[in-house]
């Protein structure tokens, strides 16, 4: 109803469920097709990947750092296994840790963002403070600090990184959920003596999902660096067992002499996380044309 | 020659060839105040904006011609158009907190007008008489205020004053008075006024308030649907409306003395790229015949000044006039044991008191309407009794129960007993849920339903409302306004309350909906013998609904009695001003005549 509301808001709203209408418009940007098109194919790569691959990654094929020949497309790495082989192999470690690290991220950062803003007490600032105190370290010191405590377990991996991320989802979360639970519609809830846990995830999570999913995918980009980062290190996935952070490390001493040991992850990993964050851009465009008055007040 | 002559003006959504308005003609002389009423979406506002050469993103203007003094501003450089503004065309828009600027105080913001456009010599002077022209404090120290420090009614002189420092020909309102008390609105709208005629500005005053635009305006012009359906002086209009539209829009105002029902418009007005060949009124037209679907009437001059848009338009004025049902006399068939009772209580929003010893009954199957302006506490004292407002102290009490604050402190029954509608359903329905969801959600809490039964006591609840079952899996932004808000009046009904509080709920909603909404409110109070407590701060919708007033004022009832006697001898000095600042049809053509 205010004065400047633009003129599309005059034209049909659309029709459908809301989430739809968000993926529906953030589809018709060419970038959220790109990104939507890497993804795919590298998570194809990584899951149907192993399938092809013509040698075990752990089976020495060749002499160590040897040039690409028929027999080895892209050459033997360090220790002369198959350098396609491995590059074949090593994407579902990469791939699988980084969206549990990010579904625990989430999960937890979602639920504390939600009850913060929701309290309306001391508990919103105790919980937020607490979050700060983790943002003000680099992630990846806390992880290596975790990693060098514990030793280089996967599930401590991936509960390192989630716990990294949630701060940043928690953010997001409550900067949306605040103007959220001022809402209307969250009173009517308290008045017919809704419970809390449904009015936060019942209520109010449906009402963020724009920007949580853009928030995910971001958090998505970022766990994929972290992991594979940390697996550079050393601290990740062992050997001999291929991982593309492995692999990077491994075969950075030949880069020289046989680059693609090294390469062909990187450019796996850099394709993955641009694809990731083009869809994240996607989806944050689409949110806010859809709030400038497509349809929602 | 008019002072502004709009011919023929033709805006388009970009790109699609769909349009928003199209052959949009008037004119208005130097000094006079045209009203341009319509519901939202009628591209009003469209309208208003395109005489300063604008358009709101997406809009295009693709045809016609708007003149100020002869000269087209539509062929003019964006340069020209710069100067324009501001100076020889000014606008006043809806919302003066949004519109002043927050981080400058108010001198400097009224300088920067007249800098922009070199007017005057002594900018000292001058800002003093600018302040004067709208009654506000001449001191520098309020020059020295930030637009925070003002009142909404204060800020929207700022408004006016800054619209009227380069002494425009054409100056575009758009609902300047709309979240203002209706005090302030009284006094707002006369300094309008007087400012007009005494400057010969050609004002075009955009609202969907019709009692205001009686007011105000000399003439006024109906928009439908992008269209001027008519057009012709305030008092043949508001009288004796030739276009079948405007009388409805007529009939659904209501009135102080309440004689009348109130008539809503059944049906939504199309949208743009929806507008069905023929009139577009056709659809919602009683008067309809084969020719209305077929092509769309032309202008026709009924008199001198007038004009009209519709083929029957002379069936339509033989009509006799206010030919409208007399309203039922509501009988107050309460008993004597209250309700709900509330005895001395006191409610503060943090340290600050905002309710004094509050003493009120409402019986069931009674309907007492709260009145009162925005910052009354009207509203604290209906959630208070709803349970969302906490911090009170006093007595209250449901059937002589006591309530405790807060909803989840309260019984089951009852928070099922007291059901709240909340003022805008365009937040009170959770948009990521269905309608089903969002009805069924109190089935769910108060009832232990089969799944099929919720079903239909969802469909029943939908169609107590008048709304069909195929809204059922639709989603709130499908709707419109008044669709919203009886879905919110059906979940709170599906429960079965012995009590309703209403806060409020017609204001976001147009003036043919509202009639409408309350009508049905009453229609289902008295079915369902609702205890009804309706909180308005419009006085003329009382007398339709309610049997008992209470007026509120600073946190204090005072006043309290049967609606007729209330309204027709107040005894409180409050009372009697709220009276007489009212805006309503009646009193304009009084004046008038």
């Amino acid at each position: 109803m205010t004065a400047v509301a633009p003129a599309a808001a005059v034209a049909a709203p659309p029709v459908g469920r809301p989430l739809t209408i968000l993926l529906r418009r953030a589809w018709r940007a060419v970038r959220t097709k790109v990104g939507v098109v890497l993804v795919v194919l590298v998570v194809a790569l990584a899951v149907i990947g192993p399938f092809f691959a013509p040698h075990s990654p752990t089976e020495f094929a060749g002499i160590p750092y040897s040039h690409a020949s028929s027999a080895l497309p892209l050459g033997a790495d360090n220790l002369g296994r198959d350098v396609l082989s491995r590059f074949l192999w090593g994407g579902r470690s990469v791939l699988g840790l980084a969206l549990l690290a990010t579904a625990l991220g989430l999960a937890i950062g979602v639920s504390i963002g939600l009850v913060a803003a929701y309290s309306r007490s001391i508990l919103d600032d105790v919980l937020m403070r607490a979050m700060d105190v983790i943002l003000a370290f680099p992630s990846i010191v806390l992880a290596l600090v975790a990693v060098a405590t514990v030793g280089p377990k996967l599930w401590l991996l991936v509960l390192v990184v989630g716990f990294t991320t949630a701060p940043r989802v928690a953010r997001v979360t409550r900067g949306a959920s605040l103007e959220i639970v001022e809402r209307d519609f969250v009173q009517a809830a308290e008045a017919l003596g809704e419970s809390r846990t449904r009015i936060l995830f019942g209520e109010i999570l449906p009402s963020i999902t724009s920007p949580l999913m853009v928030e995910a995918s971001l958090r998505l980009t970022y766990s994929i660096g972290l992991i594979a980062g940390l697996s550079f290190l050393g601290f990740g996935v062992q050997p001999p067992s291929a991982d593309w952070g492995l692999m990077i490390n491994e075969n950075r001493q030949g880069l020289t002499i046989q680059p693609w040991g090294a390469v062909m992850p990187v450019i796996a990993i850099a394709v993955l996380t641009i694809g990731t964050s083009l869809i994240g851009d996607g989806l944050s465009r689409a949110a806010i044309g859809l709030e400038r008055g497509g349809g929602e007040r | 020659m008019s002072v502004l002559e709009v011919e023929n003006l033709r805006i388009e959504i970009e790109g699609t060839g769909i349009d928003i308005v199209d052959e949009i003609s008037f004119h208005i002389e130097a000094g006079e105040v045209l009203g341009l009423v319509g519901e939202s979406g009628s591209g009003k506002t469209t309208v208003g904006l395109s005489l300063l050469g604008h358009q709101r993103r997406g809009a295009k203007i693709v045809a016609g011609q708007v003149r100020v003094d002869g000269k087209d501003i539509l062929e003019r450089s964006p340069a020209q158009l710069r100067a324009l503004r501001g100076g020889t065309v000014s606008y006043v828009p809806q919302d003066p907190s949004a519109a002043l600027n927050p981080a400058l105080r108010i001198g400097r913001q009224l300088e920067e007008v007249l800098a922009a456009h070199r007017f005057g010599s002594s900018h000292e002077e001058r800002l003093r008489e600018m302040l004067e022209e709208v009654l506000l404090p001449t001191e520098r120290s309020f020059l020295r205020r930030y637009p925070h420090q003002l009142s909404g009614g204060q800020q929207q002189r700022v408004g006016l004053a800054m619209a009227f420092a380069c002494r425009p020909r054409v100056i575009v309102l758009d609902e300047p008075t709309t979240g203002l008390d209706v005090t302030t609105q009284a006094h707002v709208l006369a300094t309008v006024r007087m400012l007009c005629r005494a400057h010969g500005v050609a004002a075009l005053y955009v609202s969907h308030d019709l009692a205001v635009v009686a007011a105000l305006a000399d003439r006024v012009a109906v928009m439908y649907a992008g269209r001027i359906v008519e057009i012709g002086r305030e008092r043949d209009l508001f009288l004796a409306s030739a276009h079948p539209y405007a009388r409805r829009l007529v009939e659904a105002i209501p009135e102080i003395s309440g004689e009348h029902e109130l008539v809503g418009i059944p049906g939504t007005a199309p949208r743009p790229g929806h507008r069905p060949t023929g009139c577009f009124f056709a659809p919602r037209c009683d008067y309809a015949v084969d020719i209305c679907r077929e092509q769309f009437p032309p202008r026709e001059r009924v008199a001198e000044r007038r004009e009209v848009r519709c083929h029957r338009w002379q069936e339509v004025l033989a009509e006799a006039v206010h030919d409208r049902p007399l309203a039922a006399v509501r009988t107050n068939g309460a008993s004597a044991d209250a309700l709900i009772s509330i005895r001395n209580l006191q409610a503060a929003h943090g340290e600050r008191p905002v309710l004094f010893d509050i003493d009120l009954d409402v019986a069931p199957r009674q309907c007492v309407a709260l009145v009162g302006e925005s910052g009354s506490g009207k509203t604290t004292l209906a959630r208070c009794i709803a349970g969302l407002h906490r911090n009170f102290t006093g007595e209250l009490a449901l059937r002589g129960i006591p309530l405790r604050p807060g909803a989840r402190n309260r019984s089951r029954d009852t928070r099922r007993d007291i059901q709240y509608v909340f003022q805008s359903p365009y937040s009170s329905l959770n948009p990521r849920k269905t309608i089903g969801q969002i009805i069924g959600q109190p089935l769910r809490l108060f009832f232990d339903l089969p799944r099929r039964d919720q079903h239909a006591r969802i469909v029943h609840a939908l169609e107590r409302v008048q709304l069909t079952s195929s809204v059922v899996d639709r989603y709130p932004h499908e709707l419109s306004g008044g669709e919203r808000q009886r879905v919110a009046i059906a979940r709170a009904l599906v429960s079965e309350p012995a009590l309703l509080v209403c806060d409020e709920v017609t204001s976001a909603l147009d003036v043919s909906v509202q009639a409408a909404i309350v009508d049905l409110i009453a229609e289902l109070q008295r079915e369902m013998e609702l205890g009804l407590l309706f909180v308005t701060h419009n006085l003329a919708l009382i007398r339709t609904i309610a049997q008992e007033v209470a007026v509120m004022s600073a946190g204090r009832i005072v006043e309290h009695g049967p609606v007729d006697r209330v309204l027709d001898q107040p005894e409180a000095e409050y009372t009697k001003r709220l009276l007489a600042d009212t805006p309503s049809l009646e009193s304009a053509l009084a004046i008038a005549e």
